[in-house]
């Protein structure tokens, strides 16, 4: 039978897995969660109690339909399940997975890889104190752990996480004393327009949540600094739309605008890169219906940063191009593909609503920490480009930014935005930080023989 | 310091004892590792290259800032590993390596 092996169990690879099922196939799903549903319909551990409209909201129905998707296939022994486990590398024998008894090699004839996004991140001054978080991890403490990461919350950045967070932990009790949106009302006002005309009720959802926020939410925004002591954040230094300094003291900060897709194993796999415009990052090239490489398939926020709704069409439509290229009858994806360009009109209009703040990181003054994990500064960077000349690799190799623990995958693009501003030139002409194997950290040990008595004492 | 973070739901959970840095704590079952010692400490770390301590930042498992040890020297990322009865914890990793005989 052909084996095809799925990367990631988040909406996108949940439909892949359906649509393959339903076809007869037996597809292998590795995930590095502990229950299958990805990140924005994460489900908490076993034995929490609240109930799907408290976690999901508006979304609770679809969320329930595909955790019980994937559970019944699971169930009817439809599928196999790696859970816990990520994908380190893919080479000739296929993919190298660290799960929990250590790295194992799975063969297969086709890829899918539905690997998500995480969190588009901005340096801020002091954004490296413990206490300043992403706001996807913001959400996940409180959906999956029901904790809220501060007593004083600010949360900042822009993008339709922040105000959906900020509500969700309003309404969960948490005090959240400020909501800085560095997206001013003019381009905002711009993109609305688009994304109404594709969405009109996402639309309308998210409006009323930020009227939710009242006074709290600013737009506009720049962010100065975070201040801190030696255990976290006290303050934020911001200044409004109008250049007014202000200082809201808090014991944490949320930082985000929108997500960059997770494309390390895709690089990996060959595909193609291009420099995306209207999301401001790198993202895989594909065809409409997700073949990125010979017998790879892209599907979700790896491929494109359309949310959870894209992310199930683009898993359904990536399986059908698999099923396709395996000679097995696929269901037809016209309509699919119809909703799923629909997706990408609205998810245009609001890159275009809720912008990169290139300008902010152009500025940050020399001494922000750059690099969270090595603690490598703006002005380190900066004395680097006489040495690496203007590209994202040399640059890496002499400075460090991007070679430390989360592989560049929290520093590359304001990197590459300092690099640009200071050499003069675009920001995609600085080029993209190739992926290097092992994408996850690997501890030697789980590389060790697993004989049965090989780790025994 | 007293814990960095606010339990808001899902509190009534049964109670399980571990130890951070010598000192007995308590998480609740179903707490990550990252969320039991964040109840009780301010952070995980002390962070390597600047002066400033460490608490975890993306919680997915993609920034690997939430590294702590165990005291067998086996490194865990806090986020995304279930918190056990009886876990020995520490936020740096053992300055004498386990060798011979005493390696797990």
């Amino acid at each position: 039978m052909t084996r095809v092996l799925i990367v990631g169990a988040g909406p996108a690879g949940i439909r892949a897995a359906q649509r393959l099922v339903t076809a007869g196939l037996h597809p292998v799903v590795v995930d590095e969660g502990a229950r299958a549903g990805g990140q924005i319909y994460r489900r908490p551990p076993e034995g929490f109690t609240r109930p799907p409209q408290t976690l999901y909201g508006s979304e609770a129905d679809k969320a329930l339909e595909l955790h019980r998707c994937f559970d019944r296939m699971l169930d009817a022994g439809q599928l196999t399940y790696h859970p816990r486990s990520s994908v380190l590398a893919l080479g000739a024998q296929g993919a190298q997975v660290l799960g929990p008894d250590g790295v194992d090699t799975l063969a297969y004839d086709k890829l899918i890889l539905a690997t998500g996004a995480t969190d588009r991140l901005a340096p801020v001054p002091g954004w490296q104190s413990a206490g300043v978080y992403s706001l996807g991890a913001t959400q996940i403490a409180l959906k999956s752990q029901g904790v809220a990461l501060g007593r004083r919350m600010v949360l900042a950045g822009s993008g339709p996480l922040l105000t959906l967070v900020a509500s969700q932990l309003r309404k969960a009790g948490a005090q959240v004393v400020a909501v800085l949106d560095t997206a001013p009302l003019t381009t905002q006002a711009a993109g609305a327009f688009g994304m109404a005309l594709a969405r009109p009720r996402v639309t309308l959802r998210g409006a009323a949540l930020r009227a939710g926020l009242g006074r709290s939410y600013h737009a506009g925004v720049t962010l100065t600094r975070i201040a801190m002591n030696s255990t976290g954040p006290v303050a934020i230094h911001w200044q409004d739309a109008r250049g007014r300094d202000h200082m809201t003291p808090c014991d944490m900060v949320g930082l985000g605008w929108h997500l960059r897709a997770e494309t390390h194993l895709a690089d990996l796999a060959g595909v193609s890169m291009a420099w995306d415009k209207v999301f401001h990052q790198w993202l895989p090239l594909t065809d409409a219906m997700g073949r990125a490489a010979a017998g790879v398939y892209l599907a979700g926020d790896g491929m494109r940063i359309l949310g959870a709704d894209g992310a199930e069409l683009a898993g359904k439509i990536a399986a059908s191009a698999c099923l396709q290229d395996l000679g097995v009858p696929a269901p037809d994806t016209e309509r699919d593909l119809k909703e799923l360009r629909r997706m990408q009109r609205f998810a245009s209009a609001m890159q275009r609503a809720f912008p990169w703040p290139a300008q902010m990181v152009r500025d940050l003054p020399a001494d922000t920490v750059l690099c969270r994990c090595e603690a490598i500064s703006v002005g380190d960077l900066r004395t680097t480009l006489s040495l690496s000349g203007p590209e994202a690799n040399r640059a890496k190799s002499l400075s460090r930014v991007g070679m430390g623990r989360c592989q560049g995958r929290y520093c590359q693009l304001a990197g590459a935005e300092v690099l640009a501003a200071e050499a003069g030139v675009p920001v995609d002409k600085i080029g993209r930080l190739r992926s290097q194997p092992p994408v996850r950290p690997a501890p030697i040990s789980a590389y060790l023989d697993k004989g049965p008595d090989a780790r025994a004492k | 310091m007293t814990g960095r973070l606010v339990r808001l739901a899902e509190a009534s959970r049964p109670k399980v004892s571990f130890t951070f840095d010598g000192a007995v704590l308590t998480g609740l079952e179903g707490d990550s590792v990252l969320t039991a010692i964040l109840m009780s400490r301010g952070a995980l770390r002390q962070a390597e290259f600047g002066p400033e301590q460490r608490s975890g930042f993306c919680l997915m498992g993609a920034c690997q800032d939430c590294w702590i040890w165990q005291s067998d020297g086996a490194r865990l990322r806090a986020c995304s590993t279930q918190l056990q009865a009886g876990m020995r914890l520490q936020s740096a990793a053992p300055d004498k390596w386990p060798v011979g005989d005493d390696a797990p």
